[in-house]
């Protein structure tokens, strides 16, 4: 379809607004983790400034946030290949089987509210003494992972042509050997949408580690919550501290931006 | 299927496998139904049950059973409980109409090819990967009524400075602001799929008929793209109602000292993992899971209506 030129300078105009609204306010968030504190109070300042890395030396090494790393990225990716393990077969089972009941079973916990089942959980787990401990918060984090993948395999199954398989139970394959063989190799796109965007909504998670998470344990998000609510915010750190936890999320997004669309978007065009 | 009389080969017949074979399907269901099982509907019928009694304090402290005074207590409290949920029903009803409006818009500015699509898609993709709490922490320091970039931008257009997150009154349309910022590209992806998949020929035919711009969406392309509006609108609307982090991570506990910001989450977790109020939170979130259900019912079913037409 041909466009008028009138058309098309709005269209640009508007995308360069949509851009940056979009980005603009995560650039103001960097830079100021860049800024000293009397930069970030001296409005002269907001462009014109001496970058300096002392607000990252201060949240890195005096603040503990090598460890939070750790902890975010280890809980992220225990959670997600648990879930993958849990939730990759599943969805096979229900794509192939039609088990709509069932699907809608493990995707009522998408639809949940969290905190509903922090309470019981809290219950059971502190009479366990098991809060503050990492076997909790994998378990939590899997309550996310395990229906959003569920969700997003159910349907890259849905569109994976059965002739395939068919063809191996043919050629002498079992059912089990088809799926793990045949099925499994051609899903990996679809497992590393799922994989990926398990990973980075597990990473954002905070309300599960806020209640379940202990000192040694704490995840990045909470961490950078704990850093307000003393007598004076300390900015420049607080904004390097969101930068720590913003920044690897968006690289990955950066890089494979189609599997993080497609797995936001799935389902989304079906019936 | 003709293929289930095959026979299989000979390495692969022990007894074990013959039987995994058969009873696939709930082998390979089973694990994941499990774990949702143990960690949801057991977990959800304690917080029934805990609805029902006066659990406060500690979790090991002993409990009464109250029958649904709880209930007649939330549903009777116009202090905390209605205001909240008058909050989350602004908070979500707003912030839909301006990310569905919105989410449209952008939607359609990126639905025909042009050079340097990969970069815009990326552009609008930040806001939505970016981890919530630390938007909370980003927006204000922006909207600090000091130091923030908010009100010195409105200085340059002389406009007075705004308190925005410190405001008794404005503490909630800026969290809502934040939410629209956050979530519309989400929306925007969503329709864009749903616009990606529609097929040119009624557009050619409405264009061929002299349909104007407008007329060519009102007419062709809205009603086509209503299906892919109902899902965006449901999984947006079921997160929105939800939305803790960015309001704890603005206001705080309780919302703010005026509960400026407490939405029905916010005023559960407040009430058990603040207060210790297990009980009365217990009754609050199972009110609050119903009306959730029930929107969603209502919602699925205009879809499916929407998908027969």
């Amino acid at each position: 379809m041909k466009t008028r030129t009138p058309y098309r300078v709005f269209r640009v105009v508007a995308l360069v607004v949509v851009v940056l609204s979009m980005v603009a306010p995560l650039l103001w968030m960097v830079a100021a983790s860049f800024k000293t504190n009397v930069d970030i109070y001296d409005s002269s300042k907001a462009l014109a400034f001496s970058p300096t890395l002392e607000n990252y030396t201060k949240v890195l090494q005096q603040a503990n946030y090598v460890q939070f790393i750790g902890n975010s990225l280890w809980v992220a990716f225990a959670a997600t290949v648990l879930s993958l393990i849990l939730g990759v077969p599943a969805a096979y089972s229900m794509s192939r089987f039609s088990m709509k009941k069932s699907a809608l079973v493990v995707l009522m916990a998408r639809v949940i509210p969290g905190v509903s089942l922090l309470v019981p959980w809290y219950y059971v787990f502190s009479n366990l003494r098991m809060v503050g401990g990492f076997t909790v918060l994998i378990l939590s984090h899997m309550f996310v992972s395990l229906p959003l993948i569920v969700y997003i395999m159910m349907g890259f199954f849905d569109g994976l042509p059965m002739e395939l398989e068919e063809a191996a139970l043919v050629d002498g394959l079992t059912h089990i050997g088809a799926f793990r063989r045949i099925t499994l190799p051609l899903s990996m796109p679809g497992i590393a949408t799922a994989g990926i965007l398990s990973f980075i909504f597990s990473w954002n998670n905070f309300m599960f580690a806020l209640v379940l998470s202990g000192a040694d344990t704490k995840t990045l998000p909470v961490a950078i919550f704990d850093f307000v609510g003393y007598a004076s915010i300390d900015w420049g750190g607080l904004m390097a501290a969101a930068t720590v936890v913003t920044l690897p999320i968006m690289l990955i997004a950066l890089f494979v931006q189609k599997y993080v669309v497609s797995g936001l978007t799935a389902g989304a065009t079906k019936g | 299927m003709a293929t289930v009389t095959t026979p299989a080969p000979a390495s692969d017949t022990s007894a074990w496998s013959r039987w995994a074979n058969d009873h696939r399907k709930w082998l390979f269901a089973a694990p994941a139904m499990a774990f949702v099982a143990a960690l949801i509907v057991f977990p959800l019928a304690w917080t029934v049950y805990l609805s029902l009694t006066d659990a406060e304090g500690s979790v090991r402290a002993e409990s009464e059973f109250i029958g649904f005074k709880n209930y007649l207590d939330v549903l009777s409290d116009t202090d905390r409980f209605w205001p909240a949920v008058a909050r989350t029903v602004s908070f979500t009803g707003i912030a839909l109409l301006f990310e569905v409006v919105a989410g449209m818009g952008i939607a359609l500015l990126l639905w025909r090819p042009f050079r340097g699509e990969r970069w815009v898609r990326v552009a609008i993709l930040m806001p939505l990967v970016a981890t919530p709490v630390a938007v909370g922490m980003m927006w204000r320091l922006i909207f600090d009524p000091n130091i923030g970039m908010a009100n010195q931008l409105l200085g340059w257009v002389g406009i007075g400075p705004q308190p925005w997150l410190a405001g008794k009154a404005s503490a909630l349309p800026t969290t809502i602001f934040i939410d629209i910022w956050q979530w519309t590209p989400m929306v925007a992806l969503i329709l864009l799929a749903g616009l990606t998949s529609l097929s040119d020929e009624p557009q050619e035919a409405a264009l061929i008929d002299g349909a104007s711009t407008w007329q060519r969406f009102r007419h062709v392309t809205l009603p086509l793209v209503m299906p892919t509006v109902i899902v965006a609108v449901l999984l947006r609307g079921i997160d929105a109602l939800k939305t803790f982090d960015i309001l704890y991570a603005t206001k705080g506990k309780g919302g703010g000292s005026f509960h400026e910001v407490e939405t029905l989450n916010v005023y559960a977790y407040g009430l058990s993992f603040d207060y210790n109020e297990y009980g009365v939170s217990s009754t609050v979130l199972i009110i609050f899971f119903l009306i959730i259900i029930g929107l969603m019912w209502a919602l699925t079913a205009r879809r499916k209506k929407e998908a027969q037409r």
